[in-house]
């Protein structure tokens, strides 16, 4: 454990920054953008000096803290606001800034026509803020801070263009969906404190070895509650695709590669909670296995491109969090598919910016079509991205995802059938559906609205999209050769050294089986898509149908939550008017019909009586002491 | 003479200095007015700087006696827990003043009067916190009506008459109720060594059980109605809608917090036995009114009364906090009772100014206010940020601790309490997008943003929610000391952890 003096600055700047240009108003307007970017990139450089730092330590020093001052100290509980650099967090914070001000870059141009670049700008770095501080903090309270300081960034940002009303019920859904994993994770820090007497992570770690199965299993299911709640899990998905009314850079980063993963990150983080309770890894590989198909099937249906885009990346954290569900060996190969996600995800998502903003912020894809002849090096990087999510080797994905199939078979027996078909099946559906992207976006015919004159992006646009495709394609081949990020995780994840139990499959059969799903998926989008009409077809099957409306999550929740609750608020309303102030009402007026002599005076007479009461009360009072004095 | 005394003195000076200005003169009358509520607020901020936190017993004390038949005197005193209620209080009026600065001219009386009440009502608000004799505390706790009764029936709005009357009688009512238990107490000191209303000798009495229940029940449900706490709490939306913002932020911020100060004060000090007693009643109450409160909150659709309720619900975690009797849920209680005034003050005040703007209360008549006057819009949507405790703002730190503190002994109250945490989103977002977003309405586009006045008086509030927010240390300092002094009495101690490494 190594003492830090910087660590501070990674979430002071920003933060500073955010609320300078928020305070400054207007006068801001004209620099703000390139501020905001360039304290962005200065959090990259600490970032990076950070890393290089730790990476001349040896094993047990490279962690480093650095304690900013005493937060909370009540009884027993003592919370310090405490920063924690470890191996695990620093490859979160060089994703979160370097990516982060790969978008910022790219912002400066896609958001230069708005009248509120510089607020845009602002939010920007508060989420870089609270991203960090969340990846940061030393303790669950710390971390709970930037969780909902996210959660407030993400709904500002969703909400950008809160005039239009769709957008503003949107940034709210989102924000209450968030709420309900936060409740998740309030029961899990109290549970730990009277569990442990203590809320940082090492205090937990130490404190789960001797701790009930029982608790190990409560907090598991309240950081998982969380956790899905954060990162769009069944059954708290169902604010992600809305939250795609945000601008694009913002689904880009927040809404693709930092916040939403925020939930892998915190089960990483517990891991010492979850490798305890096999209950709690069941929960948790379950949730997976059902996101990752669940987002799936509801992206082959979609023809808005970035809700597309959004629910394949709630399928592909499913495959991040079936990882962190399978033991000490699942957690590096979901930070893994994490930062390579990071990486092609964001490319694809500035992509589709990128045809929106030469498209007339067109999203839907049955109005695409050939655009890679007008934006040849947009559709170049998407096409890197593309690959790299299907898991072509020796793109990205290829090793980051054929490693999360690869241990879901090995978690044996059933279980592992089940969750590693569940994984194949996924990767097949993956196919298809980014094909199907693809296809309508870039090839094809054109089937553009006749005033769209598209046009490649600017290089302030292009030149984030072409680093981010280059990580799409070097990433997953740098990450894993030599298992670099397995041992650099190794001290943190898997103390013990464990391996697979058992292979279940040889790593080569996984891939060729992998490949031979993928290429299935590929060849039937291709094939179905061979021409797209410009309106939807609506004789379409029962399956097509319920991914078009998303599963029914949305009418699921209306039908159990949603209404019952206005009914129940509705009817407290009037009980409280009709019921507990009737009653109050009824002793009133029976008081003062029921007294005859003073029907004269009725309307005066209850204040009259209170008056004098108080009034009498008082002067006797006055005048006891002016006889004693 | 203890800096207590001056600081009641003083808004009373200046109060009688403002009865010889003219009434026309309405200007002088607010300067002077200010001026003196300025003064009160320095001199507390030098009082605290004053302030021992390390000493258990009270401090600036001064006893003088006052109707010596009975052994009443005029005493005073604080500890921490009356020392961080009276600096809310003494720092929201100047702040109540200069936000409200046209509010008292459409009143029934004149500006001169409705200052007078205020400044008034500010020598009350100080002593009932300061206060040590339990009958210079009653004489307060009902006198402190009449300015309130005719700050809303005089200068508010609506039915402000009938509103002001159901506070009078609801207060009256528990007033009543806590006289008898007063009486019964100073009977009960009478026969052991010596009538008294001394606080600190009373609460040495030995009290036989069922004596204890009766008497907790005299001062609790008074002080339940001034809280208010659910199923007394009917005259609160009432009173909020009518009143007049800077009324409402002092009638919910401050005087409200004398029902949750009272029953640690008085409840715990006296009663330590009927405490536990009612313990399990008083929770079940406690997650009752953070629940209703919460959803009534989502169904209302005039802010103020949206106000009122969230209220509701916050009262009922600070009264959960109080009686989970843990060093984190009390503390975290008596904390909440701060940020509650703040917060609280930062939603009317905004919400005022608001209604002021548009001239309706109704929240549908809003809408789109971020895109013409986005300092207003951001005051209220930090307000509202406040309401649903966001970390970073210190409602947060409080409502963590209370829940923290309850969830030892009572888990299945904390939980659900916890569960108010996404009410509380629902109703505080609810309102952000009905009156901030969505397309400003013609009828809106000229309205002005805040201006520099009103800048300056909601400026203070909110650094005080982000400074206490991110570095609470200062008042919890304060705080923890007049904790452990009543877990100590009450005879409690925290649970220990499960697992002791």
């Amino acid at each position: 454990m190594t003492t830090s003096t910087n660590l501070v600055y990674l979430i002071a700047l920003p933060l500073f920054s955010s609320a300078l240009l928020l305070l400054l108003g207007r006068i801001a307007d004209k620099w703000g953008h390139i501020f905001a970017t360039l304290i962005s990139a200065s959090v990259f450089a600490v970032a990076l000096i950070e890393f290089f730092a730790m990476q001349g330590r040896d094993g047990l020093a490279r962690p480093a803290t650095q304690k900013i001052f005493e937060w909370i100290s009540v009884g027993s509980l003592h919370v310090d606001a405490s920063l924690l650099l470890d191996q695990l967090s620093i490859c979160f914070v060089l994703l979160i800034s370097g990516v982060g001000t790969l978008i910022h870059v790219y912002s400066i141009a896609y958001m230069s026509h708005d009248h509120d670049r510089r607020r845009f700008f602002a939010y920007l770095n508060f989420f870089i803020a609270a991203m960090l501080l969340l990846v940061l903090g030393d303790s669950y309270l710390n971390l709970y801070v930037g969780w909902e300081g996210v959660g407030l960034a993400s709904y500002l940002l969703i909400g950008f263009w809160n005039q239009k009303p769709a957008y503003a019920t949107a940034a709210k859904k989102a924000f209450v969906a968030n709420r309900v994993g936060d409740v998740g994770l309030s029961l899990a820090i109290m549970i730990a404190f009277t569990q442990f007497g203590t809320v940082t992570f090492a205090g937990v770690k130490e404190g789960a070895h001797g701790a009930s199965a029982a608790a190990l299993t409560a907090i598991g299911a309240a950081l998982l509650l969380a956790a899905a709640g954060k990162s769009a899990q069944f059954p708290l998905q169902s604010w992600l695709g809305d939250a795609m009314a945000g601008p694009t850079p913002v689904s880009a980063l927040i809404h693709a590669a930092t916040m939403v993963t925020a939930g892998v990150y915190l089960i990483t983080r517990s891991n010492f909670i979850f490798d305890a309770s096999p209950t709690a890894q069941l929960m948790v590989v379950s949730v997976g296995a059902i996101t990752l198909l669940f987002g799936a099937v509801i992206g082959t249906a979609k023809d808005d491109i970035k809700k597309a885009l959004a629910a394949s990346t709630m399928s592909q954290i499913g495959y991040m969090i079936l990882a962190t569900g399978l033991g000490p060996v699942g957690y590096a190969f979901a930070i893994m598919h994490l930062l390579t996600h990071g990486f092609f995800k964001a490319g694809m998502f500035l992509g589709a910016g990128s045809v929106m903003h030469g498209m007339n912020d067109e999203v839907n894809m049955r109005r695409y079509g050939a655009i890679r002849k007008v934006m040849p090096i947009t559709a170049a990087t998407f096409g890197l991205g593309y690959l790299a999510i299907l898991g072509v080797p020796p793109f990205a994905g290829f090793y980051s995802k054929d490693k999360i199939i690869e241990t879901a078979f090995n978690a044996g027996g059933a279980k592992g059938i089940l969750l590693g078909g569940a994984a194949l099946l996924g990767a097949a559906v993956t196919a298809f559906y980014m094909t199907r992207v693809i296809v309508l976006t870039f090839t094809g015919t054109k089937r553009w609205d006749e005033n769209a004159k598209p046009h490649e992006s600017p290089i302030l646009m292009w030149a984030p999209m072409a680093v981010l495709a280059l990580g799409s394609v070097t990433s997953g081949f740098l990450l894993s050769s030599g298992g670099a990020l397995v041992n650099w995780l190794q001290p943190i994840v898997n103390e013990n050294h464990e391996n697979h139990a058992e292979e279940f499959l040889p790593p080569l059969v996984v891939s060729l089986m992998a490949l031979v799903v993928i290429a299935i998926g590929v060849a039937l989008a291709v094939f179905k898509y061979r021409t797209v009409p410009l309106v939807a077809p609506t004789n379409v099957s029962v399956f097509t149908k319920a991914a078009r409306n998303d599963l029914y999550q949305d009418s699921f929740n209306e039908a159990v939550f949603m209404r019952p609750g206005q009914k129940l608020t509705s009817g407290l309303v009037k009980t409280d008017y009709k019921v507990i102030d009737g009653l109050l009402r009824m002793i009133g007026w029976i008081i003062q019909t029921s007294s005859t002599a003073v029907r004269s005076i009725q309307s005066g007479f209850v204040r009259s009586y209170a008056l004098i009461m108080v009034l009498g009360v008082l002067a006797l009072v006055v005048m006891v002491w002016l006889v004693t004095l | 003479m203890s800096i207590l005394t001056t600081l009641q003195l003083l808004p009373l000076i200046g109060a009688g200095l403002i009865a010889f200005l003219p009434v026309s003169n309405a200007k002088l009358v607010k300067q002077v007015a200010l001026g003196f509520a300025v003064l009160v607020m320095i001199v507390s901020i030098f009082m605290a700087f004053g302030f021992e936190k390390s000493e258990r017993s009270l401090q600036f004390s001064e006893s003088r006696s006052w109707i010596s038949a009975f052994n009443i005197n005029y005493a005073v005193g604080i500890d921490g827990m009356a020392l961080v209620l009276i600096l809310m209080t003494s720092i929201l009026v100047p702040i109540v003043f200069l936000a409200g600065w046209n509010e008292s001219e459409n009143g029934r009386w004149s500006v001169k009067t409705f200052y007078i009440l205020l400044l008034v009502l500010e020598t009350m608000m100080i002593g009932v916190f300061a206060a040590t004799d339990v009958f210079l505390f009653y004489v307060i706790f009902e006198a402190m009506l009449l300015p309130v009764y005719f700050l809303i029936g005089g200068y508010g709005s609506g039915e402000r008459a009938a509103a002001a009357m159901k506070f009078l009688l609801y207060s009256l009512f528990g007033g009543l109720l806590m006289l008898a238990s007063v009486i019964g107490l100073y009977i009960i000191s009478t026969n052991q060594g010596g009538g008294t209303f001394d606080i600190t000798k009373l609460s040495e009495l030995s009290i036989d059980t069922a004596t204890q229940n009766w008497l907790f029940l005299g001062f609790f449900i008074a002080f339940a109605i001034k809280a208010p706490l659910w199923p007394f709490h009917t005259w609160l939306p009432t009173a909020a809608k009518s009143a007049t913002a800077g009324t409402s932020t002092l009638l919910l911020g401050v005087l409200d917090k004398v029902g949750t100060y009272g029953m640690i004060r008085f409840c715990m000090s006296f009663f330590p036995e009927a405490t536990k007693t009612f313990t399990p009643a008083i929770i079940t109450l406690a997650v009752i009114s953070i629940l209703y409160g919460a959803f009534l909150a989502i169904g209302q659709k005039d802010i103020n009364s949206l106000i009122a309720f969230t209220s509701i619900s916050h009262f009922g975690f600070i009264t959960l906090g109080i009686f989970a009797l843990t060093s984190q849920g009390l503390s975290g209680a008596i904390f909440y009772m701060v940020n509650h005034g703040f917060s609280t003050a930062a939603l009317f005040l905004t919400a005022g100014w608001m209604i002021k703007r548009r001239g309706s209360s109704q929240i549908a008549d809003f809408g789109g206010l971020q895109r013409v006057a986005p300092v207003l819009a951001w005051s209220f949507f930090l307000a509202g940020m406040s309401a649903l405790a966001l970390p970073g703002l210190s409602s947060f730190v409080s409502e963590f601790l209370v829940l923290v503190g309850s969830f030892a002994k009572y888990p299945v109250a904390a939980i659900l309490g916890t569960t108010g945490i996404i009410l509380a989103s629902l109703y505080v977002l609810l309102a952000v997008q009905r009156a901030l977003h969505g397309e400003t309405p013609t009828s809106a586009a000229g309205i002005i943003d805040l201006n520099l006045r009103e800048k300056i008086a909601i400026g203070p509030v909110i650094a005080v929610l982000v400074l206490l927010g991110f570095y609470p240390k200062p008042a919890l300092d304060v705080i923890n000391p007049t904790t452990q002094t009543i877990m100590t009495h009450v005879g409690v101690s925290d649970p220990i952890a499960k697992v002791v490494k």
